[in-house]
């Protein structure tokens, strides 16, 4: 393919500059020629190249890139535009995302801080959780791939200076060799060969195995090690016997190869490289949630050891590598389904015993015998409670004290199969900062109380559980309060009689305390 | 050219209609029926008033291994599938039956090739449900240059296949409503359902549609009232197996 003359048209695209020359494609700036219609962002044209020597794969896999192009939403990929004859002049054309790849990052002179390496990971994990959502799969994340936007509300920074804590939403790019269950795939083949690239492939893949979404989850622990340590965990492979090395080999611990992270950094980078993908994040919005809760992540031997795993661990693996075959996988959406980030707000007063006891109850039912949910139990508490002339530590002993309160409403609910975590939130405006911990948590189940978080005026004004399930972006789940009678009366001595108003104006002294007194 | 491919309709005058309105509400410009009008439901005449109608106004329509059973159906009953078809040959008038001898068994439009069963010896009626036997169908299509895809019934049962990465065919499930490209520098060979008589316990009526413009391929699946259908087919007096099929999607 000769490269396209900058001025020329195609199908009404004037050709603007070439922006990259690649080995597989072209992709240069194009705008309406005509200057019809615009489309409010710019536009880039990708053309694949096709001269008499490429391979047959490449004109596929473009192919497959236009066909799952088309039809993906959302602010995680480039938008669509139009799309070439494949057969006259094939050529794609879509949005044109400012932004700087992954390989920014993995270019700087230092050592990443922490804090910037795990919100990288997390806007990752963001984007493939919505790629996954819409039953695609990547299967080609690396760092070229990664692109982030600049950070919502920042200045316009010159070509030199991109701070490196800087940085917007994740957008994923080329789906040459994407997957989706509601398309024919046509990558696959019976000899299943592995397809991608061998750095960041991971174990299932190399066995033939497209279309698990836990595939991602293990490309972005790639990307992951990198950051922390500068060093891809499995090397550049050349041969496919070295790619097949990763269904066995675990990689030198990241805090060997730099002391300073944290374990709970390298228990999440490991957990992303396990090679069994059953033993890996089973949805990139559970990773997430690891990554912006570190408190909260659950350490094992995985994140404190600093020795490379055993030769015999190895060789067991190995001997079980080798009966590693094709399987085909479940459909994305339906196997994040069955690992659902379950959110319960409690409210931090004013709740009756019968409240807290069926809140416990929906949640238990919402959770179900899924391994691998996991519950957050959420409390907004307003920004008054810390808001006094003492000095800073008031505000961790308040958030510390209702976090012991939520710990020990949570305790009946702990679960090996479950992970539970507790998370205080500080806001004057309690819908809202329950949805923004729905959202910006991929949450799938919010529980609340039908009549929490309330005032006796309800009925004539929009209550927050009314506003919350009005805007959320998942289910709601709005519990009406009912406890068994007899279990009524055990706790008549210590709780304050529960009113025929239900939860709204007794405070539950049995579980708060006095101490706390009543808002404002 | 906007194409509803419609197949294995069997009697099932109900399901037809509930089809027929669902592709018009998609914006169908033709209509094919890819054999088995008849054999099973109890409104074997009516389907085939609204069939021939439909031809008589451009719709292509193809004979299957029921057409020619209820034609000549067995002089004595072995089996359910036997009552049925002389059941049939009984409610059609000659004028009806003249109708079915003179149908194709194949119909080859631009680049459309449709048949019943497999293009591989159309009249063995073989079942494509393998892709070995999508296989053979698509190279015997191979007399037809022009044909890029092959549309099928027979088998009561919705699946695309395409070639893959090596050059083997391969089966996908398609998800209902869901268009699927399917661009003309490929072959593709579909089954398309059956209107009449789903099998893969969803009792709702199947058909396929076709955007040769747009390289578009859409599989559907439509509601119709399958407790009416049962009960027509219980009033005849035919098998109460017939009717309870219907129900379950069996």
């Amino acid at each position: 393919m000769k490269l396209l003359a900058q001025g020329s048209e195609l199908d009404g695209f004037l050709i603007g500059e070439c922006l990259h020359s690649g080995g597989m494609a072209h992709i240069y700036h194009v705008t309406y020629a005509h200057g019809t219609h615009d489309p409010g962002f710019p536009m880039a044209m990708k053309v694949p190249r096709m001269a008499s020597g490429d391979g047959a794969e490449n004109i596929v896999s473009f192919e497959v890139e236009c066909q799952i192009q088309q039809v993906l939403t959302g602010s995680h990929v480039p938008r669509f535009v139009a799309t070439g004859d494949l057969e006259r002049m094939p050529y794609l054309v879509m949005e044109y995302v400012a932004g700087r790849t992954l390989q920014h990052w993995l270019d700087a002179p230092q050592p990443l801080a922490v804090e910037v390496i795990s919100r990288l990971g997390v806007a990752m994990a963001r984007a493939a959780h919505a790629l996954h959502l819409q039953n695609t799969v990547h299967l080609d994340l690396k760092p070229q791939n990664v692109l982030f936007r600049p950070a919502l509300g920042a200045a316009p920074a010159g070509p030199a200076e991109h701070p490196l804590d800087s940085f917007g939403a994740a957008v994923l790019l080329d789906f040459g060799l994407s997957h989706h269950a509601h398309y024919p795939d046509l990558l696959a083949e019976q000899l299943r060969k592995a397809v991608g690239s061998p750095a960041w492939i991971a174990p299932e893949q190399v066995v033939g195995v497209r279309g698990d979404p836990r595939s991602d989850v293990f490309a972005i622990g790639v990307m992951l090690y990198q950051l922390c340590t500068g060093e891809l965990p499995f090397g550049e492979p050349q041969t496919a016997a070295g790619i097949r090395q990763r269904l066995w080999v675990d990689p030198v611990p990241p805090r060997k190869r730099r002391a300073d992270l944290p374990a709970w950094l390298q228990e999440i980078v490991l957990r992303c490289l396990e090679p069994e993908a059953a033993k890996r994040y089973p949805s990139a919005a559970l990773l997430a949630f690891d990554l912006s809760h570190p408190t909260q992540v659950h350490v094992t031997t995985r994140g404190t050891r600093t020795e490379p795993t055993s030769f015999r661990t190895h060789f067991k693996r190995w001997i079980k590598a080798a009966g590693m075959h094709y399987q085909p996988s479940p459909v994305p959406t339906q196997q994040i389904e069955e690992v659902p980030i379950v959110m319960v707000a409690v409210p931090y007063r004013d709740a009756t015993d019968a409240t807290l006891y069926s809140l416990r109850q929906a949640v238990a039912r919402s959770l179900g015998t899924r391994p691998g949910a996991r519950l957050a139990c959420v409390t907004v508490i307003p920004t008054s409670l810390s808001n006094t002339t003492h000095e800073e530590r008031s505000e961790t002993q308040v958030h510390r004290r209702y976090l012991t309160q939520l710990h020990q409403w949570a305790q009946p609910l702990d679960h090996p199969g479950h992970q539970t975590s507790c998370h205080v939130l500080e806001s004057g405006d309690v819908a809202k900062a329950l949805l923004d911990y729905a959202v910006g948590n991929q949450v799938s189940v919010i529980v609340m109380g039908a009549a929490t978080h309330g005032l006796k005026t309800q009925r004539f004004v929009a209550t927050v559980p009314i506003k919350v399930a009005m805007d959320a972006p998942c289910t709601v789940i709005l519990v009406k309060q009912s406890l068994p009678f007899e279990r009524l009366g055990a706790r008549a001595a210590d709780t304050s009689h529960v009113s025929t108003d239900g939860d709204l104006t007794e405070p539950a002294k049995a579980l708060y305390g006095d101490d706390l007194g009543p808002l404002g | 050219m906007k194409l509803a491919l419609l197949s294995d309709v069997h009697s099932n005058l109900h399901a037809l209609e509930a089809c027929l309105s669902h592709a018009r509400a998609q914006g169908a410009q033709q209509f094919a029926f890819l054999g088995d009008l008849v054999g099973y439901g109890a409104q074997p005449s009516e389907v085939l008033e609204c069939v021939m109608d439909l031809q008589a106004r451009g719709a292509w329509v193809l004979r299957g291994n029921h057409e020619e059973v209820a034609l000549e159906p067995p002089p004595a009953a072995h089996h359910l599938g036997d009552m049925g078809a002389q059941w049939t040959h009984q409610q059609l008038n000659p004028r009806q039956r003249g109708w079915l001898a003179a149908l194709p068994l194949t119909q080859s439009v631009e680049a459309v090739l449709l048949v019943h069963a497999s293009v591989n010896q159309p009249e063995r009626w073989r079942y494509v449900d393998s892709p070995q036997a999508a296989t053979a169908s698509l190279d015997a299509a191979r007399e037809w240059p022009q044909a890029r895809y092959v549309f099928g019934g027979h088998v009561h049962a919705q699946t695309l296949y395409y070639r893959g990465a090596v050059g083997q065919l391969m089966p996908f499930q398609p998800q209902a409503g869901v268009a699927i490209p399917v661009p003309r520098h490929r072959h593709w060979l579909a089954t398309v359902g059956s209107v009449g008589q789903p099998r893969d316990g969803n009792p709702q009526a199947m058909y396929a549609f076709f955007d040769g413009d747009a390289a578009l391929l859409t599989f559907h699946r439509v509601h119709y009232d399958h407790a009416a259908a049962a009960d027509a087919i219980r009033r005849a007096g035919l098998p109460e197996f017939f009717a309870a099929r219907l129900e379950l999607g069996r």
